[in-house]
């Protein structure tokens, strides 16, 4: 009390200041990923444009087309959150193993056998349960059966030295195969003909949409997913532990640290995960599992979690702009003669300038927390 | 008819009030009023427009009907079959005003466009396939296909000319009905010329698998095959690696003479452009649209691609005599006695299975002569 300043006014500003200090360190800690990302894509679609240019179309009515076939309208909106609902759990079977170290690119094979798995358990007791019971057990088995296949990845990592993303990518092409011989044998209904399909679920018992929108309930199966991940990696302790041993895997084992029940533990969760979203496709979508499970969502997915740098939570908006990009890639086509593979050509474009940026981290002053301490 | 005619003034004033609907509702007035002239078409396809195969076949098809007056035609390409073929057909109705769609996958039909044609009874919707069940399906969809079985018969005519091993080789998608049709009436068409002749035939377990077509293309060529035809979504690849390999080709969906123009003998191609071209002008009259649509080589749904240089004259001769022939209608190409490659009769003496014969929509067998097996 004594050494106040004659002048309150001085004591009362340097209080005020450093009560923001908090603030602005946590500003500029967050708008490091948001700025340096929302720049990468600005960056990306400035040479997108160049593309466009170059085969003689307008950017302009381009980027108005995404916009009106993406997010104009209700029904647009609805659109690009259908197709993201399966990049939320497929890029979770990307992000999480991430954290890790770990590069699991093959999340497909997760989802196909998750299909077959939900379909499998399904048919013989409907009729016996009511919806919401077979519902469940079909979301449990799709997830054993993916976090078998992807912790199959990370065991082979872990104690057989077998690099993970080769044995993820080639897991996934037998799963495939697997799938395709139980949809065409085992498990077909005599009735699909020139479509080798299981047979279909009655329509009570499928996933419906959700209440006042024309999108599935996988939408907020996803959204849970990712939130519940991101409460895993960055509040629970296992997740601080699966950070250190990503971060560097030598001293985590020195801490004394379970690497290879983490590795295990997280890239079975993660297969749960890709399992868990095919179960939705036949719960919510096919109705049966068949061919059209592998639709490439597991390989949409890894371009999902590493533009959302591995950040469960960032999945989701980037999920729901891969999800617009997609929806709007048919109007694209339709208005502008433009062929399907322009889509790809901006996703490629996107992701290629993103993973450019991420060097740009650490190399602004005006993000460094540390400033704003110092400074004011 | 005088009856019919009249109108009371309750039915008149039922009339005007339902015209004010009309005029009152713009999505309402794009799709009836202005029926008779404008009409926007969608296309969906699985793969790219341009595969030489199966959607170059119905984007062919759709080309034709652009030109027609009237007639905007909405295409989209690389649709898979899940929750994207149903947004783009919603988005189609929503965004461009079509109403009139043609999913052209056969995986677009259970659930999707059938979950689509519920809650859209004002839109029409015809599928590429033969899947439409009366009072099961809606009434607003349909299917249409036609009868290719025949068109591989006559390619397996101008494979029998031209084979000197006497083997002809199939690379096939999937062991499906379509497909072993197809198989067998291959064989059969060769065996017309020379009963001697025998099909390897290989699977490839995908509708577009490009390495392991390829491959078994080339496992066909060493194994003596000397004629190569197949039944996968693109043909593209088994013909330019048999043409590659010397072997002769016979085209399957589409017109594939421009990859391989010395090899090529013919194709059995798909003739879309007659159906579509049918949907629509009934559509602009406002006739009520076919439900079940079907045909082959004499009702203009299949064409034959010329004769390449590859074909002898003789072959050539016996060629168009049998195609004459099925183009009077009534050409069977599976008739007993048949058997399968295992030693079951499939067809009993006497009987014969014309084009549109039901039995065939469940076959499950190769015939004697058919190297391979469907499982």
């Amino acid at each position: 009390m004594t050494v106040e300043t004659s002048d309150p006014a001085i004591s009362i500003a340097s209080e005020k200041t450093a009560s923001l200090r908090p603030v602005l360190e946590w500003i500029a800690r967050r708008a490091e990923p948001i700025v340096i990302g929302l720049t990468a894509i600005l960056i990306g679609l400035a040479l997108f444009s160049l593309f466009i240019l170059a085969v003689g179309k307008s950017p302009a009515t381009l980027f108005q087309l995404m916009y009106t076939g993406g997010f104009g309208s209700w029904f647009s909106v609805q659109n690009s959150l259908s197709r993201a609902a399966p990049l939320l759990l497929t890029a979770l079977c990307v992000a999480l193993p991430a954290r890790l170290g770990l590069v699991i690119i093959g999340g497909e094979g997760a989802v196909v056998l998750g299909g077959v798995a939900a379909a499998a358990i399904a048919l013989p007791i409907v009729g016996t349960f009511p919806p919401i019971v077979v519902l469940v057990l079909m979301g449990i088995a799709a997830m054993v059966i993916g976090g078998i296949w992807i912790g199959l990845a990370g065991f082979l990592r872990h104690y057989r030295g077998v690099n993970e993303t080769i044995s993820s990518l080639l897991l996934a092409y037998i799963a495939i195969a697997l799938m395709n011989q139980f949809v065409e044998g085992l498990l077909r209904d005599p009735a699909s003909l020139n479509k080798p399909s299981t047979k279909p679920l009655p329509p009570e018992y499928m996933l419906g949409n959700i209440p006042g929108m024309d999108v599935h309930w996988g939408l907020v199966i996803g959204i849970v997913a990712c939130i519940v991940s991101w409460i895993l990696i960055e509040v629970t302790s296992y997740g601080f532990a699966a950070r250190i041993a990503g971060g560097n895997v030598r001293a985590a084992q020195i801490q004394g640290l379970p690497v290879g029940r983490l590795i295990a533990g997280f890239t079975a969760i993660a297969g749960s995960f890709a399992g868990l979203a095919g179960m939705v496709e036949v719960a919510a979508v096919q109705g049966s599992a068949n061919a059209s499970l592998a639709a490439g969502y597991g390989y949409t997915g890894i371009l999902v979690a590493f533009l959302a740098r591995h950040n469960p939570l960032a999945i989701i908006p980037v999920a729901i702009l891969l999800g617009g990009i997609d929806a709007s890639g048919g109007l694209i086509q339709r208005r502008m003669g433009l062929p399907d593979a322009t889509v790809l050509v901006l996703q490629g474009t996107l992701f290629i300038v993103i993973l450019f940026c991420e060097t740009f981290y650490g190399r602004f002053k005006i993000f460094n927390p540390d400033l704003w301490k110092r400074s004011l | 008819m005088t009856k019919l005619l009249s109108m009371n003034r309750r039915n008149f004033l039922q009339a005007s009030a339902a015209g004010a609907l009309v005029t009152a509702a713009p999505g309402l007035l794009s799709s009836r009023a202005l029926a008779q002239t404008a009409l926007t078409v969608g296309f969906i396809y699985v793969g790219p427009k341009d595969d030489y195969g199966y959607n170059q076949a119905h984007a062919e098809g759709a080309a034709i009907i652009k030109a027609l007056p009237g007639i905007t035609v909405v295409e989209e390409e690389n649709v898979p079959e899940t929750v994207d073929v149903q947004k783009t057909m919603e988005s189609m109705i929503n965004l461009d005003g079509a109403t009139l769609l043609f999913p052209t996958s056969f995986g677009y039909f259970d659930p999707h466009m059938l979950a689509i044609a519920a809650k859209y009874p004002d839109i029409q919707f015809r599928h590429c396939g033969g899947l439409w069940q009366e009072g099961k399906n809606p009434a607003n969809t349909g299917s249409y296909f036609g009868y290719i079985n025949q068109g591989q018969y006559l390619n397996g005519i101008a494979a029998g000319y031209a084979t000197k091993s006497k083997k002809i080789g199939f690379v096939a998608a999937k062991p499906i009905p379509q497909v072993l049709q197809n198989i067998n009436a291959f064989l059969l068409g060769a065996r017309s010329v020379d009963p001697t002749i025998t099909c390897q035939v290989i699977f490839t377990g995908e509708w577009s698998l490009a390495v392991k077509e390829a491959e078994a293309t080339n496992a066909l060529v060493d194994q003596g095959a000397d004629v190569i035809t197949c039944h996968v979504d693109s043909p593209k690849v088994v013909v330019e690696t048999g043409a590659g390999r010397g072997a002769f080709i016979c085209g399957y969906h589409a017109n594939q003479s421009p990859l391989a123009p010395e090899k090529y003998l013919t194709g059995a191609e798909w003739a879309w452009g007659n159906v579509y071209s049918d949907f629509v002008k009934k559509a602009q009259a406002s006739e009520k649209l076919g439900n079940f649509v079907r045909g082959g080589l004499k009702d203009g749904f299949v064409k034959m691609s010329a004769l390449g240089p590859g074909v002898s004259a003789e072959g050539r001769k016996a060629f168009e005599a049998t195609q004459a022939n099925m183009m009077k209608g009534g050409f069977s190409v599976f008739k007993g006695p048949l058997k399968d490659n295992k030693g079951n009769v499939v067809v009993a003496e006497g009987k014969a299975f014309a084009e549109e014969a039901i039995e065939l929509e469940s076959m499950d067998y190769l015939v004697e002569g058919v190297v391979g097996s469907t499982s």
